[in-house]
This record gives C-alpha cells, sequence and structure tokens, in this order.
C-alpha cells in the first residue's frame, strides 16, 4: 500500500482524515500514485495537475523521504520506502499568499 | 410568507444568508468551502434549490459545487473546462501575443428554464454550457472564435467574461459582457456572435469606431424589456434601448460614473442603481462616503441613497457581481464590499442595514426570493 499525505483543503475536499492508502497498479510512480488517487476520489482531479495539459498545479510540491520530488520525472520509480508504505507520499501547498 | 436567500461570494468562503419577507432579522450559515476563493453562487430560476458555486484557489485550481438542498449539503461536480479546438492568442498587457489559459470561473447563469443547464463566463474570456448539471462543460466557441478574439486584452483584474444576461423572451438571445472586450450577443443560442459596441468610449482607444476593446464592468437587464440595457463601463454609465445595436450615455449628475455594479428594479424597469467610485486609481467612495445611487428615470437624474450607509472613512470597494436585487413587492436591493460588510434595503434603497459586518471581502451576491 502507497500511503499518501494530503493538504488541507484536499482533505477536506475528498472527506478523509489522516493519511490515504493506494493499491497502485504497476510499478509505483508519481503519475500512478496521483491517477490512482484520482481515481479514488474523483472530486481531487484538477486540484494537482491541470486535467487538459496534466502539468503539476505551480503551488503544489511533491515530497517523499526528505527529499523534493516535484522535479522528477513522472514515471520515475518513486523511493523503495515509499513503495512499500515504510514511508508517506507527501503533497504539499506552498506557504504562499493570503 | 416569502422568503429571501442571499447567496454571498467572498474571498474566503461562502456565505448564505436567510430573512422572512420582513428581512429584518437574518440567519447566517458558512463559511461553506472556508479557505477557497468563491467568485459566484446562484440558482436555477426554475429550483430554487438548486445552486451552483463557483470555488478556486491559487494552489488547486478550479472546482464547480451543486446544491440540491438551497446550500445545505453540496457536491463537486465535473471541473473540466477545455477551449474547443486551437486556442490561439490573446493580447497581453503589453501588447503582445499571449496564449488563452484558463483560469477560473468568474460566472455562473443557471438557465431561466432547466435546472441542469448552466452558462460559465470564465477567465481567459470564453462561455461554456453544461447540460446535464454540471458534470460537463463545453466552450460556445462561437465567441472566442468571432475573429476579434487575437485583440482581446486583460482588464486589471484578468480577462473575464463576467456578465451574462439570458433574454427571457427569446430563447436564443444572450448578452454577455468581458473586461476588456465589451458586450457580444447571440441570436442563435450561442452558435455565432458579435460585438455591440457601437456608443462607447474609452480614452485609452485611439479608433473611436473600435469594435471591441472596451473595459465594460458590467450590463443589467429588466426582465420585462430585455432590449433596454444598462452598463457600468469602466467609466461611464450607459443605456442601449435596442439590444445592445447603439449605446448613449446615461451618467447625468452622478458625482463620479466610474464604479463596477449596475442592477434594475425587479418591478420598475427605469429605476436604477449603481455605486460610484472615485476613479479607477482610487477603487473607493468619493469622501469616504459610501452612497447609492438610484435614478428613477431610466438614467441621467440620480439621486444619492445615504440611509444606514456609512457617511465618512469609508474606503471600500463593491465589485460588479456584488450588488443584486430581490422580488418581493417592495424591492430589496442588497450589495456586498470588499470590507466584508453585505448591505441591505427593503425599500428599494431609501433606508440600508448591514445584514453581516465582518465577512471577508465579498466578491458576489446574489438573491433568490423563495415562496
Amino acid at each position: 500500500m502507497i500511503r499518501v499525505v494530503l493538504p488541507y483543503h484536499l482533505k477536506n475536499l475528498a472527506k478523509v482524515e489522516g493519511e490515504v492508502l493506494l493499491e497502485v497498479d504497476g510499478p509505483a510512480t508519481q503519475r500512478s500514485v496521483l491517477g490512482a488517487l484520482e481515481a479514488r476520489y474523483p472530486m481531487l482531479r484538477g486540484t494537482m495537475r491541470d486535467q487538459v495539459t496534466h502539468h503539476r498545479r505551480p503551488f503544489l510540491r511533491f515530497f517523499a523521504c526528505e527529499q523534493d520530488l516535484t522535479f522528477e520525472a513522472p514515471d520515475g520509480p518513486l523511493p523503495a520506502a515509499v513503495a512499500s508504505g515504510a514511508e508517506p507520499y507527501c503533497i504539499i501547498g506552498a506557504i504562499a499568499g493570503g | 410568507m416569502s422568503r429571501v436567500r442571499v447567496l454571498v461570494g467572498t474571498r474566503k468562503g461562502a456565505f448564505i444568508l436567510t430573512s422572512d419577507g420582513k428581512r429584518q432579522k437574518w440567519d447566517v450559515s458558512g463559511p461553506h468551502f472556508g479557505g477557497w476563493e468563491i467568485y459566484h453562487v446562484k440558482g436555477s430560476p426554475v429550483d430554487s434549490n438548486r445552486l451552483y458555486a463557483s470555488q478556486c484557489s491559487g494552489w488547486f485550481g478550479q472546482l464547480i459545487q451543486r446544491s440540491n438542498d438551497g446550500g445545505q449539503t453540496w457536491e463537486p461536480v465535473g471541473n473540466k473546462f477545455e477551449y474547443d479546438g486551437v486556442t490561439g492568442t490573446h493580447q497581453w498587457y503589453d501588447g503582445t501575443p499571449h496564449p488563452w489559459e484558463f483560469k477560473r470561473v468568474w460566472h455562473l447563469e443557471p438557465s431561466l428554464t432547466d435546472p441542469d443547464t448552466v452558462y460559465a463566463g470564465v477567465e481567459d474570456a470564453a462561455i461554456f454550457r453544461t447540460t446535464d448539471g454540471g458534470q460537463t462543460w463545453n466552450e460556445l466557441s462561437g465567441l472566442r472564435g468571432h475573429g476579434s478574439g487575437s485583440s482581446w486584452a486583460p482588464g486589471a483584474g484578468g480577462m473575464g467574461l463576467h456578465t451574462i444576461l439570458l433574454d427571457p423572451k427569446d430563447p436564443d438571445r444572450i448578452f454577455i459582457a468581458i473586461s476588456a472586450a465589451g458586450v457580444f450577443r447571440t441570436d442563435d443560442a450561442g452558435q455565432t456572435w458579435r460585438p455591440t459596441n457601437r456608443g462607447l468610449k474609452s480614452q485609452y482607444i485611439p479608433d473611436p469606431n473600435a469594435e471591441v476593446g472596451y473595459c465594460v464592468h458590467r450590463i443589467a437587464m429588466h426582465p420585462s424589456r430585455p432590449e433596454v440595457l444598462f452598463m457600468q463601463l469602466h467609466w461611464d454609465v450607459m443605456r442601449t434601448d435596442d439590444a445592445g445595436e447603439s449605446w448613449h450615455e446615461v451618467s447625468g449628475n452622478l458625482p463620479t460614473d466610474f464604479g463596477f455594479p449596475i442592477q434594475v428594479h425587479a418591478h420598475e424597469p427605469d429605476t436604477v442603481y449603481v455605486v460610484p467610485i472615485k476613479s479607477d486609481s482610487e477603487h473607493y467612495p468619493p469622501e469616504g462616503k459610501l452612497r447609492v445611487y438610484r435614478s428613477r428615470t431610466g438614467g441621467n437624474e440620480w439621486e444619492p441613497l445615504t440611509n444606514g450607509l456609512p457617511q465618512c472613512d469609508c474606503y471600500v470597494n463593491v465589485l460588479r457581481d456584488a450588488m443584486s436585487v430581490d422580488a418581493l413587492d417592495s424591492c430589496g436591493i442588497y450589495f456586498g464590499t470588499t470590507g466584508g460588510q453585505v448591505y441591505a434595503s427593503a425599500d428599494a434603497g431609501d433606508h440600508w442595514t448591514p445584514i453581516v459586518r465582518d465577512l471577508p471581502a465579498v466578491v458576489s451576491v446574489e438573491v433568490q426570493t423563495l415562496p
């Protein structure tokens, strides 16, 4: 199981508390995790990546294992600790705005 | 006895204010979608419990929310707004071409006959329509494809399509307004559009006969007389008597003819309301006095309405979508400010009182008159 930590507003939108646990088909990558997340919670579609361009929303970043994965290739393998569920994959909203 | 429901969109959530027909005591619910920008909330004219809300955020993009119980519960519906075909470019602030990019939904206009049909005015300017209650949205691309799109430019707040007026006598006729392109009209239910800006003037446009390029802030219509429209232009209050074929100025004795909202009394087609703002460089009321101006003559002759409104040290703004009217016998007028107040008058503007005083900055106000 992949553990995903959502930012506050997306937790509210998806009506979840705590971490989200996801089964991912095939290799655990950022693309497959986000795809599984959107499939489980369709209300999140468009909130993390644009539905048309699939570009990451500029004020969101992705972290795991104390690494910034934001600019890693979306189809690259996630760290083994994330794939095994030992560490969560964290979606973080930028500290910006008013 | 009839009731009134006021739907308020703010920078940090939506609020729903309800009262009986006396409009003296108000219940406040909210914030709904706390922390999100709510550009607009509007109810269906044929099903008052069906509401739609535009929810957006700089972090998480655009959502559309729908309620089937008058705003007690909500569910997110479709939020995919994909421009039809080749998106092309419009003018950027510096005059260079800039690709069309979807940013947010400014305005939702439910159909006059079908609760599942809604029009959405978006930034960058385009009009979308859903016919399945918001699950899917399709662009009416004849507007952007009119031919002048490449010359449209954003106003200071972005290139938003902010007003959608549905003609109650002709289901094929719709008026829309874009800042800063102008007014457009379709007579074939949105397939083709043409600009209807003749008579508008802008000191920033060198060609006095330019078809587009006008910073229209808002247009308003009385349903009994849909060929007559009133407009708050960037500067100037304007009127057309021929469905936009030609406009003439009706600013008359206003202390300043800059402003954002404009509204028409529910029962008197020639009674019009504006909120004069000092200038485009100073978005607050002249002399620190918050005054609504009312014309009972379809423009030109205006009277200040001040009873109950702050008349000193008031420096709030009233945004374009933040004024509305109810349909009770004694017409109620409502507006919200960037200071978070929502003011109401139950007697057509003669007396005002704040319903709430300390909301986040108010972006939009809509009113439903309920049985």
